[in-house]
């Protein structure tokens, strides 16, 4: 038995993309190999959540991008909570990916499958990174990695055009913000590497950072992360959403938007230190802006008649859950956002995977053509139900225990703010989710003639389920979802043991 | 090897210069002046690498070469350190690889009896640009400097056969470079009357005694001098606003000259201007007042030439304005004077010649397979040439300075030079400068990989040769990006040799 480590976990969707490209020709081979990858990630993954229990591992060096500063990686709870998820879904979603791809007989699919085992492979980079340089290597890599699938469908002007969005906003913060706050941190601290409470004691100790410096530092790191699509950097979340929706569901609902908010909470966590914040009076203002992106993104969402942008909306709502929970600065606010980064995985990926399998099905993609359709595609729309829950943060789904968590350290630190947000944002998830469910299930359907003008199952020939991979896939995720409520233990463990490693 | 070592410094001038003599006599037809050429950059490669083996033994002196063993004062010393043994070997790298790729693009755009008179002038000007690293003599880096001048105006001119707009690109360059040469001269023979010696180390020497003496408080002449020599040397290195000369030449230059003069002319001219404000006027003068200037024209160059670039429609011009922009990163890091600062030029100094250098390369070999460098050429080249698009491709995300590429790792020497002294706006400034990049390339990397062909005709790939030479930049610039020690030490080093001076 191979001990596991980090750089197995990124070495395993490299060779196996070198492998999708050796079996390009045969397809069946090709989707063979991806499937085996992500079997072989999720195991190595898995391999190393004793060692994340524990708190930060060892560091291992790589290579040294800059003399002083190393590639490196560590295991730790929260990067944790984030690999376990994007590997474990990697495989529900290649699935996905066969059904939908060949079910919407979409092209370029070696290179389609080539860069989404590069995407995996960047993000175990950024979570397992051990420095801010390695993080910062590994998110920007992730944005070029994405960009040949969000334009997938290019030379379309559409999908060019989103491209452009996407690469422009992601890139142009992080450029001109990320970059200079980490050049900042390594000239003032002397230290990019991830420790608990973050390196800036000394500088602000004795007074080489003022508070005011260190503020603006945590400032441009929180918006130069645009992956956490916290208002007004969230642009390019809507535009990707003309990628094929095995992207949109793996890539823009967990594993790219993700690697934003896992960002804010690692940087915050163990860069800039939530309790130096705290400490010094600065970061307060970040809850209230993610709490004005919660609101203003779910009421958005209430406007969106496409049903991926309804989604998309509400994942950029989502994010600032998380990024409120870091905003907390505090442990309780920290563990919560952990929480909330896998509960909303599997909620949302869920949703993602039910707008595909219709579009697959039924060519729909307006909220408003879904009339009925709950009883052509029961599988489908009862997964969509629990990803809707889950999502409004009911029982018995994993978003409930999230938001209970969120509301917890709300009450607990006596921040009404976010309360309130966390009220009035669970109001507005029911009210753009809940009518879908309702057109779903307890409106007639269309009359024929009226539906199948475009469809391509004209002739009168009325659709069932999508492919049974699409299927499957998206009941797993919803089964997924509601056990994480009934045995929340691995993720709600690595969220404590991040907690209980935290300085207060 | 060991009977050459005590006279390597002059041997890195003379091999190229006696080679190029040499290849003139060549037969015209054939490939002999190119492999011959290929020989001689060759060797001087293996020069560079025995010389930097050597600056590597003692890195604190500096190794000096008396020509005819005749003193400084009255002869001409050649010296090298840490710096300018760098510099050497990038200088006679590219002029390697450079010369590799020659070879393909010669035989197509240079009539067939004049190959060997275009590769004699091709490794005089490889001599004069590695004659002013090596020398220490203020004049015979005019000398020198005329030399590589000279045959590179030829060398652009010889571009006439494919676009006869060549011959006014070239006699621009002329001009301007004239101009710039003449105010070096002057300069010099300012310092000359001053010190009366030109050697640049005693020249350094006299003017601390003068100042000890206080004789140079008020003193005009060598204000003069000074200012002559930065705008000389502005000239040379195409320096934002003097740089007028640089687009059209780089454009309609032979492929591989462009190649081989953007990678390594300006780099010369930088490294000039390190030698003269840091190690000869460097606590001498006040050139602070100077040097703030110098990083306003670089911002303003970085900015103003990337909107340029991102509104042409040559490739070729697209990275020629690009060039401008890079070249204002060094002169904005040099300018800060600190150590990251100077650090960043030097490591860029490398890091563009290897980026840039494969782009137009790959560049060169469109022209040699779609006739021009018009976006329209580079339509849906993606899957028609493969290998020299990924190449081209690596290049531009290079110059954007995406991370895993040597552009990153000047981009963080750089932020990390402003943010030494607190300036945060210039730091935003310059990288609000470089998000320009992205549109200009991807401007191209969108035609490339999203346009369908204008033509149905098939297209070849690259000659092996030129994807030889293109890719062998295209991974340096990779690999580089990836593990700086090795590069970074060594700029720091040579930044701290370089403050040392001023201070």
């Amino acid at each position: 038995m191979i001990e596991s480590s980090p750089l197995l976990a990124i070495a395993i969707p490299l060779v196996g993309g070198a492998l999708i490209v050796v079996t390009g020709a045969r397809r069946n081979l090709r989707e063979a190999v991806t499937l085996v990858t992500a079997g072989c990630l999720l195991a190595a993954v898995a391999a190393l959540v004793p060692a994340a229990l524990k708190g930060p591992s060892p560091t291992i060096e790589v290579l040294h991008v800059l003399p002083e500063i190393p590639l490196a990686f560590h295991v730790e709870p929260l990067g944790m909570i984030y690999a376990l998820i994007a590997s474990g879904l990697w495989i529900l979603n290649s699935i996905y990916s066969i059904g939908y791809m060949r079910g919407n007989r979409e092209s370029h699919q070696t290179r389609f499958y080539l860069c989404f085992a590069l995407s995996i492979a960047s993000v175990m980079g950024i979570a397992f990174s051990a420095n801010m340089l390695t993080l910062f290597i590994c998110y920007e890599t992730l944005s070029l990695v994405t960009y040949p699938l969000v334009t997938h469908k290019a030379p379309k002007p559409a999908a060019v055009r989103a491209g452009r969005t996407y690469l422009g906003i992601l890139v142009s913060a992080s450029v001109l913000l990320m970059l200079p706050a980490m050049v900042g941190t390594w000239m003032y601290t002397g230290s990019l590497d991830f420790v608990h409470g973050g390196v800036f004691g000394e500088a602000l100790a004795d007074g080489s950072v003022p508070p005011w410096l260190f503020g603006f530092i945590f400032f441009l790191f929180m918006y130069g992360i645009a992956k956490a699509a916290l208002m007004p950097f969230h642009r390019w979340l809507p535009a990707a959403m003309v990628a094929p929706t095995p992207v949109s569901a793996l890539l823009h609902a967990v594993a790219v938007v993700k690697a934003g908010v896992f960002s804010v909470c690692k940087i915050s966590t163990y860069l800039i230190g939530v309790d130096k914040l705290a400490e010094f009076g600065q970061g307060g203002w970040l809850l209230y802006a993610a709490g004005i992106s919660v609101v203003a993104a779910s009421f958005i969402a209430l406007f969106q008649d496409n049903l991926k942008r309804r989604l998309a909306y509400s994942t950029v709502s989502q994010l600032s859950y998380i990024t409120m929970g870091a905003a907390m600065l505090n442990p309780l606010g920290m563990m919560a956002a952990a929480m909330h980064i896998a509960a909303h995985a599997f909620g949302k990926i869920t949703l993602f995977f039910a707008a595909g399998s219709i579009y697959t099905a039924a060519h729909k993609t307006k909220v408003s053509e879904l009339d009925g359709i709950g009883r052509r595609m029961p599988f489908t729309m009862g997964a969509f139900t629990i990803g809707c829950l889950s999502m409004i943060g009911l029982p018995p789904t994993a978003g409930f225990i999230s938001k209970w968590m969120l509301l917890g350290a709300a009450w607990t630190t006596e921040q009404y703010f976010a309360v309130g947000v966390l009220i009035v944002s669970t109001l507005l998830n029911a009210a753009y989710f809940l009518p879908i469910i309702h057109r779903a299930f307890f409106r007639a359907p269309p009359p024929p003639s009226a539906a199948s003008d475009e469809s391509s199952t004209a002739a009168g020939v009325p659709h069932g389920e999508a492919p049974w991979p699409i299927v499957v896939a998206v009941t797993g995720t919803a089964a997924c979802a509601a056990t994480v409520f009934f045995y929340p233990s691995v993720f709600a463990d690595l969220a404590f043991a991040l907690m209980r490693g935290m300085p207060t | 090897m060991d009977a050459l070592t005590p006279h390597l410094p002059v041997l890195l001038v003379l091999t190229p210069l006696f080679g190029g003599l040499l290849a003139a006599l060549m037969p015209r037809r054939g490939p002999a002046p190119w492999i011959w050429s290929a020989l001689v950059t060759g060797f001087e490669v293996l020069l560079g690498l025995s010389m930097v083996k050597l600056v590597r033994q003692s890195p604190q002196e500096t190794i000096t070469y008396f020509i005819g063993w005749w003193p400084a004062e009255y002869g001409i010393a050649y010296e090298i350190d840490a710096l300018n043994a760098y510099v050497i070997l990038v200088v006679a790298l590219l002029a390697f690889v450079s010369t590799i790729y020659a070879k393909s693009s010669v035989e197509d755009e240079i009539p067939k009896d004049r190959h060997n008179f275009f590769y004699s002038i091709w490794l005089l000007a490889i001599s004069g640009m590695v004659g002013i690293c090596a020398t220490a003599d203020t004049f015979n880096i005019y000398v020198l400097l005329e030399i590589s001048s000279l045959t590179v105006y030829t060398l652009i001119a010889m571009g006439k056969y494919r676009d006869r707009r060549a011959l006014t690109a070239s006699l621009k360059y002329l001009i301007l470079g004239s101009i710039g040469a003449t105010f070096i001269l002057l300069g010099i023979g300012y310092l000359l009357m001053l010190t009366g010696t030109l050697n640049m180390a005693d020249m350094h020497e006299q003017l601390m005694l003068m100042k000890a003496e206080g004789d140079l408080a008020g003193n005009r002449t060598i204000l003069v001098g000074f200012t002559f020599i930065t705008v000389g040397l502005g000239l040379k290195m195409a320096m934002w606003p003097l740089h007028l000369w640089l687009p059209n030449a780089y454009t309609f230059a032979p492929s591989a000259v462009s190649a081989l003069v953007a990678s390594t002319a300006t780099k010369v001219g930088v490294y000039m201007a390190f030698r003269f404000i840091f190690t000869l006027f460097g606590s001498v003068y006040d050139s602070s007042a100077t040097l703030a200037l110098m990083a306003f024209c670089g911002t303003l160059g970085i900015i103003v030439s990337s909107i340029r670039a991102a509104q042409a429609t040559n490739v070729k011009k697209i990275l020629a304005y690009s060039s401008v922009g890079q070249l204002g990163y060094i002169v904005v890091g040099f300018s800060m004077a600190n150590e990251s600062g100077v650090a960043a030029s030097v490591i860029h100094i490398l890091n563009h010649a290897v980026t840039k250098g494969a782009m137009f390369m790959a560049c060169g070999a469109v022209v040699l397979r779609m006739g021009n460098a018009d976006l329209k050429s580079f339509y849906g080249l993606g899957r028609r040439m493969p290998a020299t698009m990924a190449a081209f491709t690596i290049g531009g995300l290079g110059l954007i300075g995406m991370p895993l590429t040597s552009g990153f790792i000047s981009k963080f020497y750089l932020i990390s030079g402003a943010l030494h002294d607190g300036k945060w706006w210039l730091a935003m400034v310059v990288l609000a400068g470089s998000l320009i990049s992205i549109i200009y390339v991807w401007r191209v990397l969108e035609v490339i990989y999203f346009k369908k062909p204008e033509k149905r005709a098939p297209v070849e790939e690259a000659p092996f040769t030129m994807l030889i030479a293109m890719w062998i930049l295209a991974s340096a610039s990779v690999i580089l990006g990836v593990d700086a020690e090795l590069t970074g030490r060594l700029a720091e080093f040579a930044a701290r040799v370089l403050i040392g001076g001023a201070t």
